[in-house]
């Protein structure tokens, strides 16, 4: 897109009072370039998250316990897989390729959520993912549903009301696991103290480190801090996990009276950046594999194309 | 690696009809090889959950639209015509059916 033409102030200043009146902003509008550069970023984030995040899941499939899970989890998958081309979709309206995205992903230049590079090592982190990641990523995501620019809102719209039923059938499971016999028992609560910290640290670096927050809330495309998205996402997964009866691996967990919020020590803000950096766990992994299926699915995609040049110019003879 | 200089499928918009007695309603977008795998796509990336009974795709570099420049002289024009709504017209509450 030919931005830099016309960043002339005024038209910035009525942009900014446009959004900042709740405004919303479509595809073919004028925007600034931050603006588009802002939201591309973010959404072809998401996106790649959604895609990567197959991976930690998909890895149970073929061993989920019954038919009944394993037809949950594969449509849960398959969500997945849907949320990302949602988003890419809304993404490539900002004027990027899909392409272009697929290629920072696979040159490691574009980011993905930190929390799929933790590696899903008993049947039991399938539940914890669903309760816990997805319930973070729902905290994170509902107010996005708002946000000013158009397409994004409503994939988001589309988002979330899927999500739901990932959250509900991976908190259902933790409850069978937590009802279970006492190894089932053992397994849901060594899946929450393992998925506990990554998922609390899902929402980004504290308020007062975090870089994109002032400008994006100007914006209204974040409407929420980290750090209140965090605190939402405590008070409710507190309550549920007494709900299953399993324990929050944080001994400084405790509750205020006076602010009516459950208090967390300290989250370890090294290893978080350790893992966006890419040592963590399974980051070559999942980016190993997403490339793999990438170039193993070229014939597909060239033979797509052929197929349908083919079936075009015997359309086109027999009209001729 | 290759994947930049791969020739991309082309872009599609989709829409949906929800159910009968509906129009068609703008869902998304995909990429596909042709318009029948765009409807084969559409068919699992936006109903998924029963939102549809049937399907338009439409190459999206086929859809000729309003620059949105020109949304003042195009749309301008009817904000001052209130005589087109009913509410411009005075006529005495006990006045029924009108």
């Amino acid at each position: 897109m030919p931005e830099a033409i016309d960043e002339d102030p005024g038209r910035r200043s009525r942009f900014d009072a446009h959004v900042a009146a709740e405004g919303k902003v479509e595809p073919q509008d004028w925007m600034p370039a931050d603006y588009r550069k802002t939201l591309v970023r973010q959404i072809s984030q998401h996106a790649h998250s959604e895609i990567i995040g197959m991976q930690p899941e998909g890895n149970w499939i073929t061993r989920a316990p019954s038919l009944r899970r394993k037809c949950i989890l594969i449509a849960k998958v398959q969500d997945e897989a849907g949320h990302g081309l949602y988003l890419y979709s809304a993404a490539e309206t900002l004027g990027t390729s899909r392409q272009q995205m697929e290629a920072d992903l696979l040159a490691g230049k574009a980011k993905y959520s930190s929390i799929f590079n933790y590696p899903t090592l008993t049947w039991a982190d399938v539940g914890a993912i669903g309760w816990l990641v997805d319930g973070a990523a729902i905290t994170n995501q509902i107010p996005l549903c708002r946000c000013s620019y158009g397409p994004y809102a409503r994939a988001m719209v589309r988002v979330c009301k899927e999500e739901s039923f990932h959250q509900r059938q991976g908190f259902e499971l933790m409850m069978a696991l937590s009802k279970g016999t006492p190894v089932q028992r053992r397994m849901a609560q060594d899946a929450l103290n393992r998925w506990w910290w990554p998922s609390v640290a899902m929402f980004g670096p504290s308020d007062k480190d975090s870089v994109h927050g002032a400008q994006s809330a100007a914006w209204r495309i974040k409407r929420f801090s980290n750090d209140e998205l965090r605190q939402r996402f405590i008070d409710m997964t507190v309550k549920q996990a007494q709900a299953l009866g399993l324990t929050i691996p944080d001994p400084d967990l405790k509750f205020n009276k006076e602010t009516g919020h459950w208090e967390i020590g300290a989250i370890d803000w090294d290893e978080f950046w350790r893992v966006v950096k890419g040592d963590g766990p399974c980051n070559r992994q999942r980016m190993a594999h997403r490339r793999k299926a990438h170039e193993d699915g070229a014939w597909v995609r060239a033979a797509a194309l052929a197929h349908a040049a083919k079936a075009r110019a015997r359309a086109e003879k027999k009209v001729a | 690696m290759t994947m930049t200089s791969e020739r991309d499928w082309p872009l599609y918009e989709v829409f949906i009809r929800s159910r009968q007695g509906l129009s068609h309603v703008h869902a998304g977008s995909l990429h596909a090889a042709d318009a029948r795998m765009a409807i084969e796509n559409a068919r699992d990336v936006y109903t998924r959950r029963g939102e549809g009974t049937s399907i338009w795709v439409v190459r999206s570099d086929l859809i000729t639209a309003s620059a949105p420049e020109d949304k003042g002289e195009m749309f301008d024009p009817a904000d001052n015509k209130v005589y087109r709504h009913p509410t411009f017209y005075d006529i005495p509450d006990d006045v029924e059916c009108l």
